[in-house]
């Protein structure tokens, strides 16, 4: 007999997390402050996006958890046991089957549905941290909405690097209002945030911050006119093995030949697409 | 020569405390401008004073006589207990500076107001560059082009003798004279009709004190800049100042040119203080 409670929270403490999560949806973009728990995981890995996870999930649900777009990885595999042992939901790989998508550092590259809800965990959300060490005062600078901090960071980039060289996490301004941290997913994934179908949820639970982007929300990245926000490129490359190139890639070296080449990141894209041309990829 | 008041201060008064019956009564005796019984130290009481277009003012007193504090408070980094601010530029000079929002004071700071500390950490990033630190005023202002904020910045350090090589070099790369002139450029980086100078040549040898203080009497002459500098030290005064008020326990306790100020003091602090000189 299973001897935690339905998905491992109790009551009150799920209660609590909905209705900080109200708040975010309610406020998109502003963070709100909750009483993070101790999980049974260390904090930085991912403990806010779980307890986000664990006050939404119900017994209808299908979950997929992916860490660095990897359904596969030690952390996404020990998360997804968790929900599943406290829970006994179904689990799966595919993106478009799942109705509760919790990630750690991408959007997977399949489009998100209004039926789907994905869960980001965040290590930093205060987009104004590197700037400003207080509390106190960021939380002032967001209400003030002086986010001159922000842009400042950026153009110390590109003094330093001709470039805007912020690889994740890139700052974006939600509803023209507040401006927040994506969560360290790579720029790639920045478009995709903006006037979604899906509900995205950013759990920060060492930071004990819970927001939100609603649907179909206006979300920009900030840039200056004359350096404006950019995407990674992957000019000339593609995934060895399914060819495409307008997808986020990862690098690699052959371990044999030294070589460099490129796959997709995100796994069970790369799996779908195999499956559908009927063949599979073997390492 | 100056016929407009630019910025009128009308009893600005900052307390750190809550004051109790004594110290609050008309007269009541303090030990300086602290309250022996409650402990409320009265950093600046009824501070009144008119800046003129173009003028410099300085204003010089003891080491915690509230120069700092009167500074601090003109600048929105500390909160004024009581008193009245107006500023020609803001309002048509009719809105009282101190009841304004974070987000008026904000922008009054970031526009119309520039500020050099005496310590360059209060007003500069250390770690960033040079570049970045003069920009992030024009960034606060809304400007949103690198290409004209990097303009910009380079003439204001051009304007203040760094090296434009060194523009992205970081403040803790430079000696106390560099970083207080890359201070002096952030400060002017948004065009203020004002500008606050803290104590700015404390701690800097003779020589660079003397080019940092030529460098401000330069850019009062061609921008025409109003400016309050303070300072303790009566040749700073003396080089800078047309007009001067002398600061004694947080109130003012004379006023006027600086010359007669420093030739024919009338308080006898004043007096103490001049012919104290070494």
């Amino acid at each position: 007999m299973n001897k935690f409670p339905f998905a491992f929270l109790d009551e009150q403490s799920k209660k609590e997390i909905r209705r900080a999560i109200l708040k975010g949806v309610a406020i998109p973009g502003y963070q709100v402050p909750f009483a993070s728990r101790e999980m049974p995981i260390g904090r930085g890995w991912g403990t806010g996006g779980l307890q986000v996870t664990l006050a939404l999930v119900g017994k209808e649900d299908v979950l997929k958890v992916i860490d660095q777009g990897s359904d596969e990885s030690v952390n996404a595999v020990n998360i997804k046991k968790l929900v599943q042992d406290t829970t006994g939901i179904e689990t799966t790989i595919h993106t478009s089957e799942a109705t509760l998508i919790q990630t750690r550092h991408r959007i997977p590259e399949v489009p998100l549905r209004s039926d789907q809800i994905l869960v980001l965990q965040v290590p930093e959300p205060e987009p104004l941290r590197p700037v400003e060490r207080s509390e106190f005062k960021t939380k002032q600078l967001h209400a003030e909405k002086e986010y001159s901090g922000a842009w400042l960071l950026l153009f110390e980039q590109i003094m330093r690097y001709n470039q805007t060289t912020q690889g994740a996490d890139y700052p974006v301004l939600v509803h023209d209002r507040y401006v927040m941290n994506p969560s360290p997913i790579p720029r790639f994934d920045n478009p995709k945030i903006n006037n979604s179908d899906a509900l995205m949820l950013f759990g920060a639970g060492r930071e004990k911050k819970i927001y939100a982007v609603p649907p179909y929300t206006k979300v920009a990245s900030i840039a200056f006119d004359d350096y404006p926000f950019e995407i990674e490129r992957f000019e000339g490359k593609s995934c060895k093995v399914t060819g495409l190139s307008n997808i986020f890639l990862d690098e690699m070296t052959d371990e044999v030949t030294g070589e460099t080449y490129y796959l997709c990141n995100d796994t069970s894209f790369m799996k779908e697409f195999l499956e559908k041309r009927g063949t599979v990829y073997v390492r | 020569m100056f016929d407009k008041p630019i910025l009128q201060i009308e009893n600005l008064s900052k307390q750190y405390g809550e004051g109790c019956p004594h110290c609050q009564q008309k007269g009541a005796e303090l030990e300086r401008n602290f309250c022996p019984i409650c402990k409320t130290v009265y950093a600046c009481k009824d501070i009144s004073f008119d800046l003129y277009e173009g003028e410099i003012l300085g204003i010089v007193g003891e080491s915690g006589s509230g120069k700092s504090t009167l500074m601090k408070s003109l600048y929105f980094d500390e909160e004024v207990t009581t008193g009245e601010g107006y500023l020609t530029h803001f309002g048509g000079g009719k809105e009282n500076i101190f009841t304004q929002s974070g987000q008026q004071q904000r922008w009054i700071r970031n526009t119309l107001l520039g500020m050099v500390y005496q310590n360059p950490m209060l007003g500069l990033k250390m770690d960033f560059s040079s570049i970045s630190n003069i920009a992030e005023k024009q960034i606060a202002a809304g400007n949103r082009n690198v290409d004209n904020m990097v303009t910009r910045s380079n003439e204001l350090l051009d304007k203040v003798n760094i090296p434009i090589n060194r523009s992205k070099e970081p403040p803790k790369n430079f000696s106390g004279g560099m970083q207080q002139r890359v201070q002096i450029a952030k400060a002017l980086s948004s065009n203020p009709p004002i500008l606050l100078l803290d104590e700015v040549t404390t701690g800097l040898d003779l020589s660079v004190q003397a080019a940092v203080l030529d460098l401000i009497k330069t850019i009062q002459r061609v921008l025409g800049i109003s400016m309050i500098v303070v300072s303790h030290d009566l040749a700073v005064i003396r080089m800078l100042a047309d007009r001067t008020v002398v600061m004694l326990n947080g109130q003012i306790i004379e006023e006027g040119l600086t010359d007669r100020i420093l030739e024919d003091p009338a308080h006898p602090y004043t007096q103490q203080l001049v012919y104290s000189l070494l």
